[in-house]
């Protein structure tokens, strides 16, 4: 082939998507940061360069830091549970259990049903004395009655165990997937030299498992940032913003309040932790991924 | 650019289509409305279309359902941004300064110029007024408003031993007949409330009640200050805190005003305080005997008003002004305006929608309906400032943290006041 | 070949406890759809009270479908889908064989900048992009939902991690015969990578079907509103929330994708299997 057509070819092939890419991610991206400097346009006044005076304004709102805050045991309470969870649950629908069929079922379901339509269901299950949960732990248990949405302390857990109830089973996918690639003579080979199931799984499986683990990781993390679709229905970021994540407070502040400036703000901070998030995962996989 | 374009010359070749049709002039007016599941008030409303329609050949009503107020006032300034506003809107009273701000809307009064449109302005309750002028102009126009009711359990009143058709007077009967009514079992578990004050969303809304029964405003009548730091404001949320903490007679921490309803028809609360707008919802589902009052009174009587009016948007043409300002004004006249009561359970908005034989005939069959009407008396301006969305949010905030313990009610209403002073200072320079 | 027991997979006892764990956890972890069922075919007042002999009833569905137009967000939400499976199919595939057999200049640095959409996705950009569809006058249009997702960095570097799989020698062979690079990639690259391409698009329908932040903002009427944006609109309310008919509709909303799953699980999952998404 001709160099000079390699060229020309190699771009004309990935300009449709580049320049879609190029429109609504690196602009809006870069654009974000240059309206961060600006004031917020309104009707009489418009936008002035304000330097970093959103910045300033930011690191004061203590809002912005209870949101933060919240965005990061968020995501440390959802990552590690739902991918352990996704891994045991491969492992037993993979196994000789009975009904894996009806199993699989059950733990993928979540995943193909809308958070916004699941979400009234987990209100009801959360609400005070005649909702699901209360019904279990107060008419048949005897324990005192709470209102697990209504308490700052208790209301973020409540939006993690439904997050992580949504993601394991789509997690658990990938998996089995990497789970039945695994040659069965390995298990053999293990048990001949003597290794519990344990070890087993410790030294051979888990390993193997890692490419999957870092794909799902990299998932994991971005969907903490990006769910807040149970926040609107379930507690509007409430109690006193115990609930409110980076996110949602992003889209309070641009299409409640109307700060378009302060907005473009918060998402820098947003963005920076996932491009430092991705910085630190990418080094990673790309080592592991193998090429012909 | 190219779309624009295209849209244009389409609409253009449209429109001679019509001129050259027969006399009528085809106009389309937009209106957001926010629809609520719980009645089939999206077939009502489509329904006052088609029969204004009917009426007016010539003009097509186009009702958009747009989900909660909050989501309406989102939904319709985001449209303006786009610069494909509606031409009218139902969006909360309180709305008013944010929409101005934003230049999304003009004024009724400069449309409404004949004297028999100033008259019709001047036909509404002065309370739902309020909240719908400011600079001597008219910025909304009375639709679906609404006053907080006390709705009661007449079968749990009797089982207590109250008398079921007197409800609590004041503060202290309020308090008196939640002991009485809160049932509790031997290891602490309530299985009825006696009282149920919402607190989720919009708290904001159901302490003005309380600011208001014990004689305190809490925003100057220009939207540039409030008083959220007032020691009777203060001394109200105590009262409120206290219902749940003290005198143990309504749920701890934040109640969902969502669910609320559906706790007193599954009698898990004797007594709620709730939109009048809920009145059907709460006759069709209550299987038991229930009364609606006026809330009880603190050193005085006293309710916000709620709900939403029409606003007009600037971005639309003469001829959609017009033929909004006729839509309006008809779906507000008394007749219309005492249907709509009637279908719906809100507070009908004029005085003379009352006299008519419809809801005069409503009236004697069902009481509870005139409750909200008769509260009018006693109600205030709902809270509304410039940046109304923010300084609510930070007097939410602190009510949430009062209610749920985390803060004092005097720390709470000082950090809340706080927050607004700064928020509201550029408004004030004006 | 003999079924060989896996030395590694529990004995009796421990099959028993591993079978009860996984059974407890399932039944968990269906609660909520099994919940819905209940709520959906029952009268509002068995919403909160579970009695077996509650009459069943089918007027929650009534209610639901004639209280917002489903008919339009099914459409909407099908064109939506379809329409951005398309354009990802396409683009992706056009800009894989590029970063995968063509070695042009500035390779390198953009397969870079398309791996930060990975991380940095359209949703999260709502500010921005949401201005950019009003200069771009298509707000409240379903492509305006569609656009940014249309150009799937996930789908680029799948792609491309497959492509780069096919071995050279088919690629030449082709060549031999004298077909031109795009027959190439579409008589040798594109059949090799179908379980790819299964899978890419298994994840990226109920993605977008699910999705409801983006649509939430980006529509205001019916003529664009997809089913998530829809049920929110229909659900959430001033006056009270009435789960029998918001059951009732999710389950209307989910049924298609619920149905596919159903049907269609073992290929589901060995789609991904062949896909060796690892």
């Amino acid at each position: 082939m001709h160099r000079f057509s390699v060229h020309i070819h190699g771009w004309l092939l990935v300009l449709p998507a580049a320049v879609l890419l190029a429109a609504f991610t690196h602009y809006p991206a870069v654009a974000t940061l240059l309206h961060s400097f600006y004031s917020t346009p309104k009707a009489a006044r418009p936008a002035v360069w304000v330097g970093l005076d959103n910045y300033r304004a930011m690191i004061e709102d203590p809002v912005f830091w209870q949101v933060l805050g919240n965005n990061l045991w968020f995501a440390l309470g959802t990552i590690p549970a739902s991918i352990a969870l996704a891994m045991l649950m491969a492992m037993w629908v993979n196994g000789k259990l009975h009904g894996r069929a009806f199993l699989r079922l059950a733990y993928f379901t979540p995943t193909i049903l809308p958070m916004i339509a699941v979400a009234n269901i987990w209100l009801f299950f959360y609400t005070p004395t005649y909702g699901l949960l209360e019904q279990l732990t107060v008419d048949l248990l005897g324990l005192p009655s709470h209102n697990w949405l209504g308490t700052p302390s208790t209301v973020l857990a409540c939006l993690i165990v439904v997050t992580i109830w949504k993601e394991a089973g789509f997690f658990m996918i990938f998996y089995l997937a990497a789970l039945q690639a695994i040659p069965p003579a390995l298990a053999e080979a293990a048990a001949i030299e003597g290794a519990g199931r344990w070890t087993y799984f410790r030294r051979v499986v888990f390993p193997l498992l890692m490419p999957t683990t870092l794909f799902v990781l990299v998932n994991a993390v971005i969907n903490s940032f990006r769910l807040v679709d149970h926040i609107i229905v379930m507690t509007r970021g409430g109690p006193d913003n115990a609930s409110s994540l980076l996110l949602y407070y992003i889209y309070d502040v641009a299409f409640k309040f109307w700060d378009s400036s302060y907005a473009s703000t918060l998402t820098i901070v947003l963005l920076a932790i996932l491009a430092s998030a991705a910085i630190m995962q990418f080094a990673f996989l790309e080592k592991r991924t193998h090429y012909q | 650019m190219l779309t624009r374009a295209i849209q244009q010359t389409a609409a253009l070749a449209a429109a001679t289509l019509i001129a050259g049709s027969a006399a009528a002039q085809g106009v389309e007016i937009s209106f957001y409305y926010p629809v609520a599941v719980g009645g089939p008030i999206t077939k009502i409303v489509d329904g006052l279309a088609a029969d204004f329609e009917k009426d007016n050949p010539g003009i097509k009503v186009k009702p958009i359902y747009s989900g909660t107020y909050q989501e309406s006032v989102v939904k319709a300034l985001t449209a303006h941004k786009a610069g494909e506003p509606p031409v009218i809107s139902v969006l909360l009273s309180t709305d008013m300064y944010t929409l101005i701000d934003e230049g999304a809307v003009i004024d009724w009064s400069s449309v409404a110029n004949s004297a028999d449109d100033k008259a019709w302005m001047k036909s509404f309750y002065p309370a739902f007024m309020e909240n719908s002028e400011t600079g001597g102009k008219v910025w909304g126009i009375p639709f679906q408003r609404s006053t907080i009711v006390l709705y009661w359990n007449k079968e749990a009143f009797k089982d207590a031993g109250i008398d079921p058709d007197r409800p609590p007077q004041s503060w202290k009967e309020l308090i008196d007949y939640a002991q009485k009514l809160t049932k509790r079992d031997a290891s602490g578990n309530v299985s009825q409330w006696g009282i149920q004050v919402p607190s989720s969303g919009f708290p904001y809304w159901l302490f003005q009640a309380f600011t208001t029964q014990n004689d305190v405003v809490l925003m100057n009548k220009d939207g540039t200050k409030t008083s959220y730091d007032d020691p009777k404001v203060i001394e109200a949320l105590q009262f409120w805190v206290d219902l749940s903490r003290k005198y143990k007679v309504m749920p701890p921490g934040i109640i969902e005003w969502g669910t609320t309803p559906k706790d007193f028809f599954e009698r898990k609360i004797a007594m709620m305080w709730t939109t009048t707008g809920n009145l059907t919802n709460v006759r069709n589902n209550a299987k038991f005997d229930f009364g609606v009052a006026m809330l009880s009174s603190g050193k005085r009587r006293g309710t916000p008003t709620g709900g939403g009016n029409f606003y007009l948007f600037n971005k639309s043409t003469p001829q959609q002004q017009a033929a909004a300002l006729k839509f309006v004004k008809w779906v507000t006249s008394p007749e219309r305006a005492a249907q709509w009561g009637i279908q719906t359970g809100y507070v009908a908005t004029r005085p003379d929608a009352w006299s008519t034989p419809e809801m005069k005939k409503y009236a004697a069959e069902f009481p509870a309906a005139a409750v909200a009407r008769d509260q009018l008396q006693y109600a205030v301006a709902e809270l509304s400032t410039h940046d109304n969305q923010r300084v609510t949010k930070v007097l939410n905030d602190g009510l949430q943290a009062a209610l749920t313990g985390a803060k004092t009610p005097e720390q709470a209403m000082k950090d809340a006041q706080r927050e607004a002073e700064r928020l509201l200072r550029s408004y004030q320079r004006r | 070949m003999s079924a060989r027991r896996n030395p590694m997979e529990p004995q009796r006892l421990g099959h028993a406890l591993e079978t009860l764990g996984a059974w407890v956890l399932a039944l968990l972890w269906i609660l909520p759809l099994a919940y819905a069922f209940w709520t959906a075919f029952h009268p509002p007042e068995f919403a909160t009270r579970f009695d077996p002999l509650a009459p069943l009833s089918l007027q929650n569905f009534v209610n639901a479908w004639n209280a917002a137009p489903f008919a339009s967000y099914f459409v909407n939400t099908i064109i939506l889908v379809t329409m951005i499976l398309a354009a990802q199919l396409v683009l992706c595939t056009l800009a894989a064989y590029a970063f995968a057999r063509y070695a042009f200049f500035g390779r390198d640095v953009l397969f870079m900048l398309v791996l930060v959409q990975l991380m940095i996705m359209p949703d999260v950009l709502i500010v921005e992009n949401y201005r950019t569809m009003a200069a771009l006058d298509l707000t409240d249009t379903i492509t305006a939902i569609g656009l940014p997702y249309m150009a799937s960095a996930f789908g680029i570097f799948l792609m491309r991690q497959t492509f780069k799989t096919v071995p050279k020698e088919l690629d030449e062979a082709a060549r031999v015969e004298g077909a031109s690079a795009l027959q190439v990639l579409l008589k040798v690259y594109v059949p090799l990578a179908r379980p790819v391409y299964v899978a890419f698009g298994l994840v990226s329908v109920s993605y977008h079907w699910n999705n409801f932040l983006w649509p939430l903002i980006v529509t205001n009427s019916v003529g664009s509103r997809p089913l998530t944006v829809g049920l929110q609109v229909f659900s959430s309310t001033d006056q009270g929330i009435d789960w029998s008919i918001i059951t009732a509709a999710t389950l209307m909303t989910s049924a298609p994708l619920l149905i596919a799953f159903l049907l269609f699980q073992r290929q589901f999952v060995q789609s991904f299997m062949r896909a060796g998404i690892r």
